[in-house]
């Protein structure tokens, strides 16, 4: 699995923070997205899966 | 949609019981994507009811938030339309666009999931305090006056370095600034006049003695003249927090409690199983049985909703509640269950650019309730029938006058 994010659309929620704090994180400075594990571990993928569909603004992208 | 034999039906609906939504929503998700109603100002939008269509038109950014333009719809039967139609000094650039991500990223910093969760032991304190003094007064209280109303404000408050004492007030000023049927348009004027003196008062404040709140951290933006935030901007800003930050919180505190003491064994298994909690708070966010309106969107380029065409210059009205229960989503969706798998993808906060900015310490209050009552009164119970409950009619914001409760 392959993660990319979108800085420009995130409005800073923290909602995949919540789900995963060990593949995402938020700015300090803006409180917008940053991607901490691109590519994360199989047993990460369930998390990372609900943090994309429970992205509010669509900025979680997968490729599987 | 309508045809001209049929006659366009007012909104909001009326329903059944506080608890429980008007059947038109079922009926038009089935039917219609796009049902047009007309609103106490006399104007028409196009209601939106399922979870696709809502979702997907929040989270497009080319419709935008600000009706006061020619053609926006009215929603409020006051002359100026109502909360979403009014002009307000320093709330244009900021309400979409760049300026509005410009806005929205000074705010974000404060509401990270990391600062909102060193506030929990904050908030705690502050709701045992209140559930403290609600116990030694005695069996029955109202909920309102105890602590659905002061906890948000003395939270809002602190975060932003403002006295709590003018909670009554503040209540006040949202409210009208919310009416849809409820207030005229002098008292709109005044209250509104009212809260901005209040807010560019307290700026002036944080000007004169800077404190570690995020109130002083906007002004000293501000000051810097950095282009970043203007001073009209920060007042509007000020006042729409300290409206925000207790109005909607305030309102889902009594929603909550009254949807898990109407139906008593929601609450009976909090009290046994504590972890529980986030779950039952997401399911009452979800059904959300006293949500208002919802919110308009004006449509500014031809686009398509559900299959349904939709024209420039129309105005949609989403109602987050109805979307909530599109079985599409959520199977069984009148079923509460707080182990629901995807209850936290519930509407309720909005979605796309404008997804709610307080969510995270909304969330963290609603937890702390919720865990405060189920220790500590564990025999809590409704005082009335839940048919007898009364709804606050007349303000685009729904929910509750009051909600008594025993212990
Ligand atoms: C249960 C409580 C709450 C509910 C149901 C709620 C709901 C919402 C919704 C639906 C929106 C989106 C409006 C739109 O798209 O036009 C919104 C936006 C907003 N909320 Fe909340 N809210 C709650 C609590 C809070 C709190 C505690 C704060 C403040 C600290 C807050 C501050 C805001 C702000 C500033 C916006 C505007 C965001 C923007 O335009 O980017 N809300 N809220
Ligand atoms: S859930 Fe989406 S919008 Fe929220 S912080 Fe993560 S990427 Fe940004």
């Amino acid at each position: 699995m392959k993660i990319t994010v979108d800085q420009e659309a995130c409005c800073g929620s923290g909602l995949c923070v919540l789900r995963a704090d060990q593949v995402f994180d938020q700015r300090e400075e803006d409180g917008v997205v940053m991607l901490l594990e691109e590519a994360p571990s199989p047993e990460d993928f369930e998390e990372v899966r609900a943090a994309a569909a429970g992205c509010p603004t669509g900025a979680i992208r997968l490729a599987e | 949609m309508t045809d001209e034999a049929t006659p366009i039906p007012d909104y909001p609906f009326a329903q059944p019981h506080v608890l429980e939504p008007p059947q038109e929503w079922a009926e038009n998700r089935a039917k219609c994507p796009v049902a047009h109603v007309r609103m106490p100002s006399g104007d028409v939008v196009g209601l939106l009811t399922g979870y696709d269509e809502v979702r997907t038109l929040l989270a497009d950014p080319r419709f935008s938030r600000n009706l006061a333009r020619e053609g926006g719809a009215r929603l409020s039967n006051t002359e100026d339309g109502g909360m979403f139609s009014r002009r307000n000094p320093g709330a244009t650039d900021i309400q979409e666009g760049p300026g509005h991500q410009r806005w929205r990223r000074l705010l974000s910093r404060a509401f990270t999931v990391k600062k909102m969760e060193a506030w929990r032991q904050r908030i705690q304190g502050m709701a045992d305090e209140l559930v403290d003094a609600m116990m030694a007064g005695g069996s029955p209280a109202d909920l309102r006056t105890a602590l659905a109303l002061p906890l948000p404000v003395q939270v809002i408050c602190a975060l932003l370095g403002a006295p709590s004492e003018d909670q009554e007030k503040f209540a006040y000023w949202s409210e009208v600034a919310l009416t849809l049927t409820k207030y005229t348009q002098e008292e709109v004027d005044t209250a509104q006049q009212a809260f901005l003196d209040y807010a560019s008062d307290l700026v002036e404040q944080k000007r004169a003695h800077p404190g570690d709140d995020l109130l002083s951290e906007l002004t000293l933006i501000s000051d810097s003249e950095d282009g970043r935030l203007s001073h009209d901007e920060l007042v509007s800003t000020a006042r729409g927090l300290l409206l925000a930050g207790h109005e909607t919180t305030s309102n889902m505190i009594l929603k909550m409690t009254a949807l898990l003491l109407a139906e008593r064994e929601r609450y009976e298994a909090v009290v046994a199983d504590p972890e529980l909690i986030r779950g039952t708070v997401e399911e009452s966010l979800r059904m959300d049985p006293l949500a208002g309106v919802g919110i308009p969107r004006f449509i500014t380029e031809d686009t398509e909703v559900g299959g349904v065409p939709v024209g420039a210059g129309s105005n949609l009205l989403v109602n987050m509640a109805a979307a909530n229960r599109d079985a599409r989503k959520f199977p069984e969706p009148d079923r509460f269950d707080p182990l629901r798998e995807n209850n936290s993808q519930h509407v309720t906060f909005g979605a796309g650019p404008h997804f709610c900015v307080g969510q995270t310490l909304a969330r963290v209050e609603l937890q702390v309730v919720l865990g405060t009552f189920a220790r500590r009164l564990p025999g809590l119970r409704l005082r009335d029938k839940p048919e007898e409950l009364r709804p606050r009619d007349g303000v685009a914001a729904g929910g509750l006058q009051e909600l008594w409760v025993t212990w």
